[in-house]
């Protein structure tokens, strides 16, 4: 661990395997906590983390505000709803304002790439990234790694498939990025239509085909596929899109025997997976939802607690 | 009214000489000293640069800029000449708004302005503007720059009407649909930031269609900020079957790629986008060839709140004019020399518009600027006379800057040392 401990979890850039492992390590002690019948410990008690939500995300917010709560942090939140930030008011704005609160960490969702990166510049605190643009999604992809390592005891050698829109999936480019780090192999699959040739590289193949996807897969993904794709040309219909692309035990039927099934959620039973699927005993989706809350109580606390 | 300037060089000789200026035109060279005299300190004199692509933002913009401030810049960077775009609020379409723009840059005595007018009503690219009563009013370009023409036959009778009139259209050439939504380069870069690009087909696309356009028209068709090693293969081969169109380079697409983006700093947000490498490179070679025809700032102001809006929300442009030859004279001076570089400047500009070449004989306008080509000075935004105090060269050592310039006989810029 020479290299300076990372300020922000923007994305991964700037953590090392041995941070990584370290901030999994530690969802371990913060699941335990999640077990107890009092599910709270003092770590972050005296600071404040700050939730700014330009996009709308009612799930990924609960988790983080849990997260910061189950350590004894205060929560504020700021939902920067359509008609509350008017077009045009800059992040810096926001951003300086909220600062001035005094408050101590900033947990990020907004609808353009990079925009997290902007936070950072302006904020002089922690800054956690809840999902930008396509950008990343760096703690979805820690509870997803964190979610197959404890299946199967690691990631070593692992072969995860990531299967649907990819193209505007910032929960597949934080998974191509973060997993390779930890040494698996991710498959990404779709449509040719959703899915960029330019994010192939060492240790993250692409494939139009899904049972060629699944072939060696460990754990099978499937990423939610939106309405508004079909309105931009992107598929003929959801229907043509199920049809090859759907995650379902027809297609599971190509995959290892003990492949996982996951979901980032929010989920279109049906779609991009099968309600048979989504509720069979392959699923971990809701094993997702609990090692997320570990995940982000680990994450607060390696970027807030001990910092140099 | 008479000037003399002492101690200056021409571009193509050592030898320090003296220039005479009276009542705007250039008296001669050598000659006996009289009236006010300037010591030219050793610099070099060369035409004023001509500024084909410049967003002056006035009217109704004046909060990134206006004429009295990209006028000044515009003089600060040597040039003597700048075509305004059209893309105004409201749109330069009117004869009217054409003359006034004229009658108030001449009382500023700063560079000359030659405003561009639409090419059609409101940019709309549907119906033609009043082309010939443009033209009269004093109108030097016709575009809708800033929108792309979609409609080909309207584009198609444009070049007709205006070719008749003597006048030149540009174009911005991208194909708004495969643009999309796109704000910067597809590519790796972009797929790996989850940005949404801007393919160079799109360009390529465009300027493919327009030159069959031009060729079945006849007319003069210049294609603004060409970013892409396609497109210029397209227009080098459009050139070679004779067909009657031009392109600008602007200096950004040689000196930056799509990887300054990483950042997510929308300083770095222009349209076309920054693209790769190879792409600066041939664009380079272009110039060097004579494939690419003249030089284009795109002075593209805007208010430094609205850059540091994300990448998805901030407006596209960079604005430079006035450090545009340090840039080019610094990067690419040894490799294009003086000569080429002045040439891209003025000569092929002209040539671009159909204007008669700039030159610095007796009785030619007194349009000029003197370039110190040695002294290097770092980039400082508190001398910028633009209302954009930033650009991604801030803070970076230049030579080759202008220490003076003079539009018909008058001092436009001279720079405090």
């Amino acid at each position: 661990m020479t290299s300076p401990k990372p300020r922000h979890l923007l994305d991964f850039q700037d953590w090392n395997v041995e941070r990584l492992a370290a901030l999994l390590d530690n969802a371990d002690t913060m699941l335990q906590v999640l077990d107890r019948p009092v599910k709270k410990v003092p770590a972050l008690q005296g600071l404040t983390v700050c939730t700014v939500f330009f996009e709308n995300s009612t799930r990924t917010r609960i988790s983080f505000e849990l997260a910061a709560r189950r350590m004894s942090a205060d929560v504020v939140s700021f939902a920067a709803g359509a008609s509350s930030v008017s077009k045009g008011e800059s992040i810096r704005d926001t951003i300086e304002v909220l600062s001035a609160y005094k408050v101590d960490a900033f947990v990020v969702r907004h609808q353009a790439a990079g925009a997290a990166h902007l936070v950072a510049r302006y904020s002089g605190k922690p800054v956690i990234n809840a999902g930008d643009g396509r950008r990343a999604h760096p703690t979805q992809a820690l509870l997803d790694a964190y979610t197959i390592r404890r299946e199967f005891g690691g990631l070593e050698g692992k072969t995860v498939a990531i299967i649907g829109d990819v193209r505007h999936s910032r929960v597949a480019r934080s998974n191509a990025e973060l997993l390779p780090k930890l040494g698996a192999k991710v498959i990404l699959c779709g449509p040719a239509t959703l899915l960029p040739r330019e994010l192939a590289a060492e240790s993250v193949t692409l494939t139009t085909d899904p049972r060629e996807a699944v072939g060696n897969a460990d754990a099978v993904m499937a990423l939610r596929l939106q309405q508004e794709r079909m309105d931009a040309g992107y598929v003929g219909s959801l229907q043509d899109y199920a049809r090859v692309y759907q995650v379902n035990e027809d297609l599971l039927a190509f995959a290892p025997n003990e492949a996982v099934v996951l979901h980032p959620g929010p989920m279109n039973r049906d779609v991009e997976i099968s309600s048979e699927t989504a509720d069979g005993p392959r699923s971990r989706i809701l094993a997702q939802v609990e090692n997320g809350q570990a995940v982000r109580m680990s994450t607060l606390y390696h970027l807030l607690v001990g910092r140099n | 009214m008479n000037l003399t300037i002492t101690n200056i060089r021409r571009s193509n000789s050592d030898k320090p000489e003296t220039l005479t200026i009276e009542n705007g035109l250039i008296k001669g060279w050598n000659l006996e000293e009289e009236g006010d005299t300037l010591d030219g300190n050793g610099a070099t004199l060369v035409p004023a640069f001509i500024e084909p692509h410049a967003h002056l933002r006035e009217p109704g913009q004046e909060q990134k800029e206006d004429l009295a401030s990209g006028l000044a810049a515009a003089a600060a960077g040597g040039y003597g000449t700048v075509i305004s775009m059209p893309n105004t609020a409201p749109v330069v379409d009117d004869p009217a708004i054409v003359r006034a723009l004229i009658e108030k840059a001449a009382a500023l005595g700063l560079a000359r302005l030659r405003p561009a007018a639409a090419l059609t009503r409101g940019q709309e690219g549907e119906q033609l503007a009043e082309l010939a009563l443009l033209a009269e009013a004093g109108a030097a370009v016709f575009t809708d720059d800033g929108r792309t023409n979609e409609n080909a036959r309207t584009l198609r009778l444009g070049l007709e009407y205006a070719h008749s009139l003597g006048i030149v259209v540009s174009v911005h050439a991208e194909d708004a649909g495969l643009r999309a939504g796109g704000v910067m380069n597809e590519g790796f870069v972009s797929e790996a930031l989850g940005l949404p690009g801007n393919p160079a087909a799109a360009e390529a696309a465009r300027i493919a269609r327009d030159i069959e356009i031009c060729r079945m028209t006849g007319g003069r068709l210049h294609i603004q900020h060409l970013s892409t090693s396609r497109a210029l293969e397209l227009v080098k081969a459009a050139k070679a079957q004779g067909v009657n169109i031009t392109c600008e380079v602007c200096p950004h697409h040689l000196l930056l790629t799509d990887e300054a983006l990483r950042s997510f700093d929308a300083v770095y947000k222009v349209a076309p986008p920054l693209r790769t490498q190879s792409d600066a490179q041939a664009l380079l070679a272009g110039l060097k060839d004579g494939s690419v025809d003249c030089l284009a700032t795109d002075h593209a102001p805007h208010t430094r709140a609205e850059k540091e809006l994300d990448m998805l929300q901030a407006p596209s442009g960079i604005a430079y004019i006035e450090i545009a030859f340090p840039l080019l004279w610094t990067n690419f001076g040894a490799e294009l020399g003086l000569a080429k570089i002045v040439e891209l400047l003025t000569t092929d500009v002209a040539r671009v518009l159909g204007w008669p070449a700039p030159s610095l004989e007796a009785g030619q306008p007194a349009d000029f600027t003197l370039l110190d080509l040695e002294t290097v000075r770092s980039v400082d935004p508190a001398t910028f006379k633009s209302k954009a105090k930033f650009n991604p060269w801030v803070g970076q050592d230049l030579k080759g800057w202008p220490m003076l310039t003079v539009v018909g006989g008058q001092v436009a810029f001279e720079r405090k040392i």
